[in-house]
């Protein structure tokens, strides 16, 4: 080998190593797909109760409360809790499949980073949408949903695969946009959520896991 | 033109060195098992690597406990970073004198 080749050896080596060393590499491009297709169903099922063609209310003839209480009498809420857990559960099976496969264990120092970063502006999100709903200004949900979930992928870019930078900037367009045309919460939601998750998942999957 | 072999860093030859240095560049400090796993090598083999770093204070080592488990942690020092750059330059400058 020449010194060349030697010298381009150890720079790829130290390159692979920082990298592995500082980003949680396991996360499945299918993670993303499945995450898309369940918030499209998801999506899919509140139409009917966002559009006002389905009473939004479980029991119609419970008395209106004015606490949080009000949140367990809604379809949407339900549909909303299923839409989320169902897309977290595929998300993580998929990576964790992915991981065990590659033989890295999946929860390391490198996954908790991730986890704790892309946990600080979902949950402040989180609080300040559940404020919104409770003030009544559900229009701006779903550009929140996406304002918030776009810094969060943003903020996750440094702490495993860089190309979630460029998701989360989409996630921010598509809720800058929303602002302006409030009542389409819904589309823009499904687009974000659902179409940006299975066109990120699937140029993932291609890029580094097609056999 | 000198030869930039001889700028290269005589205790970066070691691949297991370079991945420790690599590692503990890019982060805050790494622990003994995280570095384990990352190289793949075994105990006796990466303290040895680790002890000659030390031994050059490229790194700082800190002895702490999780509940009742050892946990050491590495840190890069201000002379290993100088040190590292340093190496990193030279390689390049190899690469580029052989085109």
């Amino acid at each position: 080998m020449t010194e060349q080749q030697q010298s381009l050896e150890a720079i790829h080596d130290i390159k692979r190593m920082m990298e592995r060393s500082s980003r949680f590499i396991s996360l499945s491009g299918l993670s993303g797909i499945s995450a898309g297709i369940c918030a499209l169903v998801g999506s899919w099922l509140a139409s009917p109760y966002v559009f006002g063609r389905k009473n939004l209310f479980i029991d119609v003839n419970a008395p209106f409360k004015k606490d949080y209480t009000v949140f367990f009498n809604m379809w949407l809420f339900w549909i909303a809790a299923a839409t989320f857990i169902a897309a977290l559960v595929s998300a993580f099976l998929f990576t964790y499949i992915k991981s065990s496969k590659e033989g890295i264990p999946i929860w390391g120092s490198s996954a908790r980073r991730l986890l704790f970063n892309v946990s600080v502006p979902l949950i402040i999100g989180g609080i300040f949408l559940f404020k919104l709903v409770q003030y009544g200004t559900f229009g701006l949900v779903a550009p929140g949903c996406l304002l918030f979930y776009g810094l969060a992928l943003i903020n996750a870019s440094k702490y495993t695969l860089v190309e979630i930078k460029y998701l989360g900037y989409c996630q921010l367009l598509l809720g800058i946009i929303n602002l302006w045309f409030v009542g389409y919460g819904l589309y823009f939601w499904a687009a974000g959520f659902g179409i940006l998750h299975l066109i990120y998942g699937v140029y993932m999957w291609w890029k580094y896991e097609k056999k | 033109m000198e030869n930039p072999i001889i700028l290269l860093n005589k205790l970066f030859d070691s691949r297991v060195r370079l991945g420790i240095m690599s590692a503990l560049m890019v982060n805050d400090n790494v622990n003994f098992n995280d570095l384990k796993e990352l190289l793949q090598i075994t105990d006796g083999n990466l303290a040895s690597h680790l002890k000659a770093l030390e031994e050059n204070v490229f790194i700082k080592v800190e002895r702490g406990f999780v509940g009742r488990k050892t946990n050491t942690t590495y840190t890069i020092t201000k002379a290993g970073e100088k040190a590292f750059k340093a190496h990193i330059d030279a390689l390049e400058k190899m690469i580029n004198a052989t085109k």
